[in-house]
């Protein structure tokens, strides 16, 4: 790719240009085939597109801690995911440079019946490593999640939260230039908790840059310094991570 | 610091050229992934079944033994014994074909939650489909050479070309896979009716029946318009007749396989974008 024609900033790492995603989704959950087939010979299929993201421009330099903030629904993980490349955008540019680690759902390539060492090697090759590389890197992921004793017993014997820890292992244990973390901080015991936070704040030091999505304020205002407040898919506010939270609570309380 | 800046990946969204080549770029990328896709698949499918792993031999040796049973006598088949290596063979070429072919569709529709949360290429379940069909074939030589031996069909070393039919073969199954996973996104009845034209299909090849029993008039075209004939008749000629396939009995099934492929990775590869908006 010829990255280098395009004029940016020396130390932006994510850019949006008017972005927009154009989502297209049936009026009611249909599950079954049955239910479908009922009512497309009824003519009952309609279709509603709703704009979950619409005219976003954002750029985030490397080395920020970005806070995301909004309601439910507003589009925080539809612009996650445009940034980890999981969804391309209906219109406008996204344009990602690093390495990016995706925490959108952790252990969510894991498979019940194979074992943690398997499901490592699994996961592994799902973010794009090489059998070699995580070859490499296994012990120390299994140091990390703790989890010598159960490595070789199948993952539907593992409680949730050890679940989660080989999740957030298998995914931070490279460098990443950029980490998404999305409300996952909530997960294991707390001093797996404490663990997982010290590594992120050692990925900051090396300069990572992190997007945060969380509905704590006290985490977004205590590891952010810039935010970004999303309404119904706009940017409503932009900037230091305690004014927008100031406007935020405010819209909130009306 | 320019082999640096060459370590950096780039994602632009509106640049990547040609989705088909893009595709096949990030899949050679992500070769190690679908080597453990398929790994998961083979270890996970009988997982918690007693006989384990044994159930891949087993499975086509009970469809056999059942079909040599119920059909010998219909179709008046004086060599039953013969029969039975006849029907094997067919049905490893078709078990290939449509176990492959409807994994990759489902793989896709109801694993596609993986696809939402994080970047693979797409296109990785339908080659891991194949690529556990492949291994599944592998396994069922065995069940088949022993019947071979029992009914005292000759082995001969003409079952060395069976790789190159099972590579058309899982050719043409994954342009076939990749075009239905596409439809099924869009239209997900196209999964159910998928199994009835597998079904319908089956009994249109001659598999189960020897060519000679379709009526004179309309042999010609059940066989020679029907894709799996050729791709089937390629893959009995060296087990069953013991014989290397002629050119004129390898080259459709060659055009066929790869003109297949090639339409289903160009449509899949340029629709795929869209399935993380629909999945």
């Amino acid at each position: 790719m010829k990255h280098s024609l395009i004029r940016t900033e020396q130390d932006e790492v994510i850019r949006l240009e008017n972005v927009s995603v154009l989502y297209c989704v049936p009026h009611e959950r249909i599950n079954t085939f049955k239910e479908y087939a009922i009512r497309w010979i009824q003519g009952k299929i309609k279709n509603q597109t709703f704009w979950a993201l619409k005219d976003i421009n954002l750029a985030i330099n490397k080395g920020e801690v970005f806070g995301l903030i909004g309601q439910n629904g507003a589009g925080k993980s539809t612009l996650l995911k445009l940034i980890a490349r999981v969804l391309r955008p209906t219109k406008g540019r996204v344009w990602v440079k690093g390495y990016v680690a995706p925490l959108l759902e952790l252990g969510a390539g894991f498979h019940p019946e194979l074992t943690g060492r398997e499901n490592v090697f699994l996961n592994g090759a799902m973010l794009g490593f090489s059998r070699q590389e995580m070859e490499d890197k296994f012990n120390q992921i299994v140091d990390f999640a703790e989890l010598w004793d159960f490595i070789d017993s199948p993952l539907r014997t593992y409680s949730s939260g050890m679940w989660a820890r080989l999740g957030f292992a298998v995914a931070t244990d490279v460098n990443p230039t950029i980490l998404i973390i999305d409300e996952i901080l909530s997960v294991g015991d707390e001093a797996f908790q404490r663990k997982s936070l010290s590594r992120i704040q050692s990925f900051r030091k090396n300069g990572s840059t992190i997007l945060l999505v969380s509905h704590n304020m006290d985490t977004i205002k205590s590891m952010c310094q810039r935010a970004a407040w999303l309404n119904h898919g706009r940017i409503e506010a932009i900037g230091e991570a305690t004014e927008v939270i100031r406007a935020y609570r405010q819209n909130q309380s009306e | 610091m320019k082999s640096l800046k060459f370590d950096v990946p780039v994602y632009d969204s509106t640049q990547r050229g040609q989705p088909a080549l893009f595709e096949l770029r990030e899949v050679l990328k992500y070769r190690d992934l679908i080597a453990q896709l398929v790994r998961r698949d083979v270890l996970t499918r009988y997982k918690r079944s007693v006989l384990g792993i044994a159930w891949t031999l087993l499975n086509p040796l009970g469809m056999m033994v059942v079909l040599t049973i119920a059909f010998s006598q219909i179709f008046r088949i004086s060599d039953v014994y013969s029969y039975s290596a006849y029907v094997l063979s067919g049905i490893l070429a078709w078990n290939l074909f449509s176990q492959s072919t409807t994994a990759a569709m489902v793989n896709l529709v109801w694993g596609g939650g993986l696809l939402n949360r994080i970047y693979i290429p797409r296109s990785s379940f339908a080659i891991a489909a194949v690529g556990t069909g492949l291994v599944n074939t592998t396994l069922a030589l065995i069940p088949l050479i022993l019947v071979m031996l029992v009914t005292k069909v000759p082995i001969r070393v003409t079952l060395l070309f069976i790789p190159v039919c099972a590579i058309l073969l899982a050719f043409f199954s994954l342009g076939v896979g990749l075009l239905i996973s596409t439809m099924s996104v869009y239209y997900p009845d196209v999964a159910e009716m998928y199994q009835i034209i597998l079904n319908a299909w089956l009994y249109l090849t001659p598999i189960i029946y020897p060519v000679d029993i379709l009526p004179e008039a309309y042999r010609y075209w059940i066989t020679n318009l029907n894709p799996m004939f050729h791709m089937v008749r390629l893959f009995r000629i060296p087990i069953y007749y013991g014989r290397l396939p002629f050119w004129n009995e390898l080259w459709p099934a060659l055009i066929i396989s790869i003109c297949t492929l090639f339409i289903g990775w160009y449509i899949f590869s340029n629709k795929s974008d869209e399935f993380a908006y629909r999945i």
